[in-house]
């Protein structure tokens, strides 16, 4: 009767993993199979101002950046209302709350990859008609210098190039002097180049570069030519953006632009981050039925944590299946999982050579302890002071010796590490060397082989990617757990029966 | 001899493992409601009391640090005796005191001690040293036992144990556990005592093990295993049997002592008792255990004790054995009943 019942949950369970992978796969395209990395940029805008009364801040996001594409944006602000709105064709963040004073920090993150296929999809029109207005003696060195550019030019790419060198030359005109002498070399290109008729305007762009704080952004000069914008680089007047060029603020509108406040600073963060190809399907897949279901959706730290959560049932299925269907006896059933992880951050040998090497010398001051006759809380307390000091021990060790591993031994579980020691020294003293050596032995066979499924890169795939196995890998787990039959290793602990058996 | 037997095999001589113990026997019989009752030997010790079922006097408990000091007086008049964390598991923390030599105490390997040792000692015990968890503990004071006349020369140091698995009641497998120097006085198995089985209808000793390998001496003193004699062994039954009415639990094993003046006495009780019962007897608990979940009649422990006698007797009914290995359980009653 409830035997049925446990198969049909059983079954029930498998069912409902399989289908939602399945359905999952057919939906978003998410393959089962991990595939390519590609990198992609999660770069973060970080607004500071000081708010007095109403706040309403606007900012300039970037709208299908050139070689980019989006995969997803997201905004922190505490406190304030935000809509992303579309002004004259350009795609602007607003933020606005009713009343706020003193120091304000707003943060807009959008996470990108870089695409070549990505064109321009939406270029503006260009702002046509629009007259540039010199004072002498500046009017006559911009004719004059157009004049000159001209000439040595055919198309709006060439004279562009040409102004820029004008300017930019380490031997500049008198002309250029002039010019330079009170205005800005973008801003003045992009006078000049309206002036000589060819739409023009200031984009602004950001340079991407691995794990860089406080970064500005650099301008670009744009002319439109025919059907679209072309990017110049105003310092060297080379045409095109580099490959890592994030073009973020395009035409000459402000960056921000706040009422209700004062003191706005923007600044740039950002980060590298290797996805796999079919993550990027599904992180910029469109409003199907997983969205909500995908742990894509939750923010970057959280996804990190998430990664790691989710590879603990298998780590658990493992431990399960060492210890019911072969029999492996452990120290603590879980904490072979938590050394696993460990490994998973030390990496294998130098993981497993330190834990030895901690708990080793953990076990003999432990003995030590043993005749200072403490109280067992006292007692443990103690250990997992001295664990503490022996890890930063051996991180000092290692850095001196140049092993980069000193340092990740820190990610060791400490509590953990200390009640391993002391179980172990307890069991030392009551049962013998013997049995220590077992559990121990036990205990890393299961750490190690929780750690090979762990760093699988398709169980990694599978897990964070299809987070639905997991059922079946509960069903997995419940099933072991109703199996009555013989472990492994009493098939050698009873093989004195079969001596006297007829 | 090959390092692994075959599961086959084993299933057929109805060998249980720890798998099938803890789901279809631990968990379905025992409610862990009931496991303090035989977790803490005081407990037990006092439920028994009320049961009327014999355990050594106990003379003394000390329940705190403070009481160590009363230790002189509550120890007077005592000569031989043994202190017990209450929740120790495995003999840890035993110290068993054989008798005075003047204001010293002598143990039972020979050496003496004073009483600010065994004060040591205790308070070691109340903090918990002994205790599973290393919780708080106390330490209980009983009579010595004194070894049986049948047993001479069967243990090195300590007395020998008889470990019984109740089922349901009824007493289904049993074994003499001796002391040797490999195990250092304790009576677990692997630590190297030798396990007797003894044939359920007389207590008489039929296969030894030591260490998993079949003997038929003992290692330290050379007495022959096989002509070991239990005496007392109705009684004994009977004694384990009441265990179930006692505690309600369904699957216990009950580890009794014979005492030299005063006949079985029940020591300690176990929720989860081992497996390794089944190799000292050479034979599987399985048939015993699906012989009597098959049995729905009521009966006394006396009764109860009278029954396993008969059905789950070795010698002279080894084919009523083999047919209980091989046959189911249904079947077996019809050629029982």
């Amino acid at each position: 009767m409830s035997d049925s019942i446990f198969r049909g949950l059983i079954l029930l369970l498998i069912l409902a993993g399989l289908l939602t992978a399945w359905l999952r796969h057919a939906d978003t395209g998410m393959p089962f199979l991990p595939g390519e990395q590609a990198s992609t940029w999660i770069v973060e805008a970080k607004v500071d101002f000081v708010a007095d009364g109403p706040v309403m801040l606007s900012l300039n996001i970037p709208d299908n950046p050139p070689a980019f594409r989006v995969l997803s944006e997201q905004t922190a602000s505490p406190g304030y209302g935000f809509s992303i709105v579309e002004q004259d064709g350009r795609r602007r963040g607003e933020w606005s709350v009713r009343s706020a004073h003193g120091p304000q920090t707003l943060y807009y993150k959008v996470h990108v990859v870089p695409d070549r296929d990505m064109v321009d999809s939406s270029p503006l029109p260009p702002a046509t008609g629009r007259d540039v207005f010199w004072e002498e003696p500046e009017a006559t060195a911009a004719r004059q210098l157009i004049a000159s550019a001209r000439a040595r030019s055919s198309t709006p790419e060439s004279l562009a190039r040409e102004i820029i060198r004008e300017l930019t030359s380490s031997d500049p005109s008198q002309n250029a002097t002039l010019l330079l002498a009170n205005r800005q070399r973008v801003t003045l290109i992009e006078l000049l180049l309206t002036d000589a008729g060819i739409p023009a305007r200031i984009s602004m762009g950001l340079l991407l570069q691995d794990a860089r704080r406080n970064q500005s952004l650099t301008p670009v000069i744009e002319i439109f030519t025919g059907d679209r914008w072309l990017a110049f680089d105003p310092a060297t007047g080379r045409q095109g953006t580099p490959d890592n060029l994030l073009l973020w603020h395009r035409g000459d509108r402000f960056l921000t632009d706040l009422v209700g406040g004062s003191g706005t600073h923007v600044s740039f963060s950002m980060i590298r981050r290797a996805m796999s190809l079919e993550g990027l399907a599904s992180a910029s897949a469109g409003a199907d039925r997983f969205r909500l279901l995908s742990i894509h959706q939750l923010p970057i730290e959280q996804q990190s944590v998430f990664k790691l959560l989710l590879l603990f049932p298998i780590a658990a299925l493992v431990t399960v299946f060492m210890r019911i269907l072969i029999g492996l006896r452990t120290s603590g059933t879980f904490m072979p999982i938590l050394i696993a992880f460990a490994f998973l951050q030390t990496s294998l040998l130098p993981g497993l050579t330190s834990f030895l090497t901690i708990v080793g010398i953990g076990l003999l001051l432990r003995s030590y302890l043993s005749h200072l006759n403490l109280l067992l809380v006292a007692r443990i307390a103690t250990i997992i002071v001295i664990v503490i000091f022996l890890i930063a021990a051996m991180s000092l060790i290692g850095y001196h010796l140049g092993f980069s591993a000193g340092m990740t031994i820190a990610f060791f579980p400490i509590v953990i590490i200390a009640w391993t020691i002391e179980r172990m020294s307890i069991l030392w003293e009551e049962e013998g060397p013997r049995e220590v050596f077992i559990q121990g032995t036990g205990s890393i066979i299961v750490a190690i082989a929780a750690f090979v499924l762990m760093r699988n890169p398709v169980v990694g795939h599978l897990s964070f990617n299809f987070p639905e196995l997991n059922l079946v890998v509960i069903a997995l787990i419940m099933l072991i757990g109703k199996y009555t039959g013989y472990r492994l290793l009493e098939l050698r602990r009873f093989r004195a029966m079969e001596e006297q058996a007829p | 001899m090959r390092g692994w037997s075959n599961p086959a095999r084993l299933k057929a001589l109805g060998v249980m493992g720890m798998n099938c113990r803890n789901i279809e026997f631990v968990s379905r019989y025992n409610d862990r409601r009931l496991y303090p009752l035989v977790d803490d030997k005081l407990k037990t010790k006092l439920l028994a009391h009320d049961h009327g079922l014999a355990t050594p006097a106990l003379r003394s408990v000390i329940r705190r640090q403070h009481e160590i000091r009363q230790l002189g007086q509550r120890l007077e008049g005592l000569d031989g005796f043994a202190i017990k964390p209450a929740r120790g598991s495995g003999g840890k923390g035993i110290l068993v005191v054989s008798g005075r030599r003047g204001d010293r105490f002598v143990k039972a390997s020979g050496k003496e001690v004073t009483i600010d040792d065994l004060g040591r000692h205790m308070s070691n015990v109340i903090a918990g040293l002994h205790s599973l968890a290393g919780t708080p503990d106390v330490a209980i004071i009983e009579d010595l036992i004194r070894l049986d006349p049948h047993f001479d020369g069967y243990s090195h140091e300590g007395i020998p144990d008889i470990r019984i698995i109740v089922f349901r009641g009824y007493p289904v497998m049993a074994m003499l556990r001796l002391a040797t120097h490999a195990s250092d006085g304790k009576a677990n198995l692997h630590q190297g005592a030798v396990g007797v089985g003894l044939d359920m209808a007389t207590g008489d000793g039929i296969h030894a093990v030591h260490f998993g390998h079949r003997i038929h001496t003992h290692p330290d003193t050379g007495m022959a295993l096989d002509r070991i004699v239990t005496p007392y062994w109705r009684t004994l039954l009977t004694l384990a049997a009441r265990c179930y009415e006692m505690t309600g639990l369904g699957y216990i094993g009950a580890d009794i002592v014979l005492d030299r003046d005063r006949g079985p006495a029940l020591l300690e009780l176990n929720a989860r008792p081992g497996l390794s019962i089944q190799v000292a007897n050479g034979s599987g608990l399985l048939p015993r255990l699906r012989h009597i979940e098959a049995l729905t009649q009521t009966r006394s422990p006396e009764q109860r004790a009278d029954y396993s006698m008969g059905v789950f007797a070795s010698r002279g009914t080894r084919q009523d054995a083999g047919e209980l290995s091989a046959g189911r359980a249904g079947d077996t009653r019809k050629s029982v009943g």
